[in-house]
């Protein structure tokens, strides 16, 4: 039997159109140009560099936090605990710098580290015993939340020292007013979707997410690449922690409590799927810009936020619907 | 190809589902908020959670009250109990969006401070509604109910009612550091006349009806004698009224309360709660909207505290002490 | 071809492999000549899975030798295998689906950027692992559309090529075939067979593991028959019939020393289609 190989053609890479065309961020990138489009026609005040910087501002530290979410949601896991870790972040940085005395690099190095070992114990007990990430994280959760209210005392944390709330400050560019916690976000959405895109580490990020048997059988350390990122993440949210008690001014221990679903949405909204593998961290800012954009537009609009809550909530169920048909047909 | 195509179909679904969705959703939103003033000024209400009945009291209260005065409400809250930044975020969109000015229930008395001062900096008239910021001259105005005096009442009452027998009291409070449930816990003291230490049983609800329910389990394991309990709201007071059933207990103890929302002003009326001192959501929000629309209006900015007023509702009235009855009760409850 | 005269590419003598009670290799021998295309056969339970693991460094063996080009040598995973040019195709083909053909190439593997580009900012070279997979890919007369189409898009018989490529692509001394035709139609099961003589033709030595007998006797050089945790036999296709081979792995029949087969259990035999006279 001698079969004919398939017809050889060429070897090139997808037109740019083609490319636009099938990637799951296209969907969400329309979604969100429509929706700016429609809050511009329908209010004064939408249309504003000011106002899109505040959005931006808003959306900030469930923004990064969302960052670090993606990275756990590529691999087929979920955070649940993103929220309550940045909150006890956020706390640590806090107290250690207004009651602890510590200078406030000192006590910003501390929380990020305190994240970072969070996100190291999340990966360790996923990676090594090992247990689903939902329950490792729920309990995670758990632990952070009742650290944080213990370490706090309940009290929220005044007076911070001026360098914990720098982030907070704005910069004129042109006649709008820029958040340098904005920038902070903005940028490292950009280091990660490089890293994801363009390095080696960033295929092994989606080939763990794909298959990490898969993974493991081409060479590549999962288990040592799992807990790793498990501990960026927790790095990721130490940031996020201390762009959170910038824009707030304030260490807050009630804090970021539905922060864990807010981050999971923006992901979900952003195009990425929650089996892993496929997505990508600009899909994932585009996602939490979505959710600022309705909750800033629909306030301009006059409409009571518990639209802004059902009108999130069908986008999502969205976004996981087209995530899962795309994926049945891609079989 | 095929396969290529119905990714984009798939994506092209998307954004049209999601743009349908958002218009069909924004409409109703907007037919929901209907009957606006036409002057332009618009008021902001921020409320705890846009859950609670005393909330949604509140909001009537204040969507009659911009009816009345001829302006318009917009209205935002926090996710849940305690979410600052949920407040913040509401108060820069509604600054942005030209509103004369802000009510708000703050969720966090010191965190939401710094939005507030931004706001108040771009000339927006801030009244704290319920309860107050800490430091309290972060608003402009406060119109809430004054809970020690609220306290004090109940606490009056229940003195009275126990005509002299020696009393073996639980307080079912709030939470640590929560400025109402401090004060109401301490004027009911006050109104009593116990100290702290005389409390054979304290602990935290968090005005919850299950929580109060383990709480007052707890309290009768600890001290099986109790016979005054104190409750930081209705809600509390319920899961006492159950915990103390369950021991055949609900006819020998006496179970007092805060706060007047329709079911614990019907429990009352039922005399699972022997009384409660009512507060007036619905007054503090249309007080609210009313000083917003003076401040646009001349130019006059509302300040200090304005005592919304708190009124002690019982069918077993006791001499010294003034109360109303149930049925007036009933009357201006919320929820 | 003869086994005196030739060192094997892949050697191994008196493998042992206990897990507790059960030995899941027992004594086991095993020879790989250059070039050919060797078959393991054996039934389900009959260690083959642990022989090749073995091999092919997944797992280390309690007792026994193996050598690659007449070296001993130990591994000590997967990985270490690999390094010495063992490639192996698995059986669910280890790919990631909803990554591009050339990035499954270099999974694992992934070729960077010259320069600064390269060593500071880790940037990977994407047009030139897209280069060498086509080229791999042409190399053995694979045609696929594109490469920067995902891998889950391909039919199984594709994906299947695509596995191949790779481990060809970075063997040096041996490829490892895990069924590779096991999910696959008549004709993409040719197509894959095709490939297989392409890759033997190139001069790489094959192990191919498989069940389907048919393909075993159209494409193998020679027929090691693994029973009951070692080698039972090692035979040429052209000496026996199917039902033979089958008899054998099955115990029913056993190769005698010169060359010939023994009745071991008529019955069994009889059942196999094999006549005992």
């Amino acid at each position: 039997m001698t079969a004919t190989p398939l017809p050889y053609d060429q070897l090139k890479g997808p037109t740019t159109v083609r490319r636009l065309l099938t990637t799951p961020t296209t969907g969400p990138l329309v979604a969100l140009l429509l929706a700016c489009v429609f809050f511009s026609l329908t209010t004064e005040q939408f249309l504003s560099g000011g106002n899109f910087s505040l959005i931006v501002q808003q959306v900030m530290v469930v923004g990064t936090l969302a960052i670090g979410q993606t990275l756990i949601i590529l691999t087929a896991g979920i955070d649940l605990s993103c929220g309550a870790v940045m909150a006890f972040g956020s706390i640590v940085i806090a107290k250690t710098a207004a009651e602890g005395g510590l200078p406030p690099l000192v006590a910003v190095a501390l929380g990020l580290a305190v994240c970072a070992g969070f996100g190291l114990v999340n990966g360790l007990l996923v990676q090594l015993i090992p247990l689903p990430p939902f329950i490792v994280t729920l309990g995670m959760l758990n632990v952070a939340f009742a650290l944080t209210h213990i370490y706090s005392a309940e009290q929220t944390i005044t007076n911070l020292p001026g360098p914990l709330t720098a982030l907070g400050e704005t910069f004129p560019l042109g006649n709008t007013d820029i958040t340098y916690g904005s920038l902070v976000t903005i940028a490292l959405f950009l280091v990660f979707a490089y890293a994801l895109s363009s390095t080696s580490w960033g295929r092994h990020v989606y080939a763990l997410g794909n298959s990490p048997e898969a993974a493991r059988l081409n060479g590549i350390r999962t288990s040592r690449l799992t807990i790793g990122l498990y501990t960026l993440a927790g790095a990721v949210y130490g940031i996020a922690a201390l762009l959170l008690i910038s824009r707030t001014g304030v260490g807050d221990p009630q804090a970021g409590q539905t922060d864990n679903l807010d981050s999971i949405t923006a992901v979900v909204l952003g195009g990425t799927s929650l089996f892993g593998g496929r997505g990508a961290v600009l899909g994932t800012f585009i996602g939490v810009l979505i959710v600022g954009v309705f909750r800033n537009g629909l306030q301009l609009m006059g409409v009571a936020s518990i639209y802004q809550t059902l009108i999130t909530g069908v986008l999502v169920i969205l976004a996981v619907t087209v995530d899962q048909i795309s994926r049945k047909k891609a079989r | 190809m095929l396969r290529r195509n119905r990714t984009t179909f798939a994506s092209i679904g998307f954004t049209a589902l999601a743009t349908v969705s958002a218009l069909t959703l924004t409409a109703c939103g907007s037919g929901a908020q209907g009957g606006s003033g036409d002057d332009g000024v618009k008021v902001g209400l921020i409320t705890k959670t846009d859950t609670n009945p005393f909330f949604v009291k509140m909001k009537e209260g204040a969507e009659q009250a911009a009816k009345d005065n001829g302006v318009e409400l917009v209205s935002a809250a926090g996710k849940f109990d305690g979410d600052n930044a949920g407040q913040v975020t509401a108060i820069e969109n509604m600054v942005n969006s030209g509103v004369k000015g802000i009510l708000i229930t703050p969720n966090d008395s010191k965190a939401i401070v710094p939005a507030l001062e931004k706001a108040r900096a771009k000339g927006v008239l801030i009244i704290a509604l319920d309860s107050p910021t800490d430091p309290q001259d972060a608003t402009d105005a406060l119109f809430a109910t004054d809970n020690v005096k609220a306290g004090e009442l109940i606490g009056q009452y229940a003195k009275a009612a126990m005509a002299g027998k020696e009393a073996k009291i639980a307080t079912l409070d709030l939470a640590p550091g929560v400025a109402v449930g401090v004060q109401r816990h301490q004027g009911f003291l006050k109104g009593f006349g116990v100290a702290e230490g005389d409390i054979a049983c304290m602990q935290d609800t968090g005005g919850d009806q299950a929580k109060g329910q383990t709480a007052m389990e707890n309290c009768l394991q600890k001290s099986p004698d109790i016979n005054v309990v104190y409750t930081i709201n209705e809600p509390a007071a319920l899961g006492a009224y159950t915990a103390l059933k369950a021991k055949g207990l609900e006819k020998k103890v006496l179970v007092v309360s805060v706060d007047g929302g329709c079911t614990g002003t019907k429990a009352v009326k039922e005399g699972k709660i022997a009384a409660t001192s009512q507060q007036y959501p619905l007054q503090m929000a249309s007080q609210g909207v009313k000083a917003v629309a003076d401040f646009a209006k001349n130019g006059k900015k509302a300040s200090g505290y304005t005592d919304t007023g708190v009124t002690l509702i019982t069918d077993a009235a006791k001499t010294g002490v003034d109360s109303k009855d149930t049925a007036y009760g009933l009357e201006k409850c919320w929820g | 071809m003869s086994t005196t005269d030739v060192t094997p590419v892949l050697q191994a003598r008196g493998l042992v492999k206990r897990y507790g009670h059960v030995t899941a290799i027992d004594g086991a021998d095993f020879d790989l000549l250059p070039g050919e295309v060797l078959a393991v056969i054996g039934d389900n339970g009959a260690g083959k899975t642990s022989l090749i693991k073995a091999l092919t460094g997944a797992i280390t063996p309690d007792e026994g030798e193996i050598r690659l080009n007449g070296e001993p040598i130990r591994f000590t995973g997967p990985q270490s295998a690999r390094q010495h040019g063992i490639e192996t195709v698995y059986q669910d083909l280890a790919v990631a689906a909803s990554m591009d053909i050339a990035s499954n190439m270099f999974l694992g593997r992934e070729l960077r950027r010259p320069g600064l580009l390269g060593s500071a900012l880790r940037m990977l070279d994407k047009k030139r692992m897209r280069q060498e997979a086509a080229a791999h890919m042409a190399d053995l007369k694979i045609g696929l559309r594109s490469l920067t189409q995902p891998v889950e898009t391909l039919s199984g018989g594709q994906r299947q090529a695509v596995a191949v490529a790779r481990s060809v692509a970075w063997a040096k001394s041996v490829v490892v075939m895990d069924e590779p035709t096991a999910a696959l139609g008549v004709k993409e099961s040719g197509q894959v067979l095709d490939l297989i003589r392409r890759v033997r033709d190139k001069g790489m030595p094959v192990v191919l593991i498989s069940h389907n007998m048919p393909h075993v006797f159209e494409i193998a050089d020679r027929i090691h028959i693994h029973r009951l945790g070692r080698r039972e036999a090692l035979i040429k296709p052209s000496d026996y019939s199917m039902a033979e081979v089958v008899a054998i792995m099955t115990g029913a029949l056993r190769v005698s020393d010169d060359g010939g087969t023994v009745v071991a259990d008529a019955g069994a035999a009889e059942a196999a289609g094999v006549s005992t006279h």
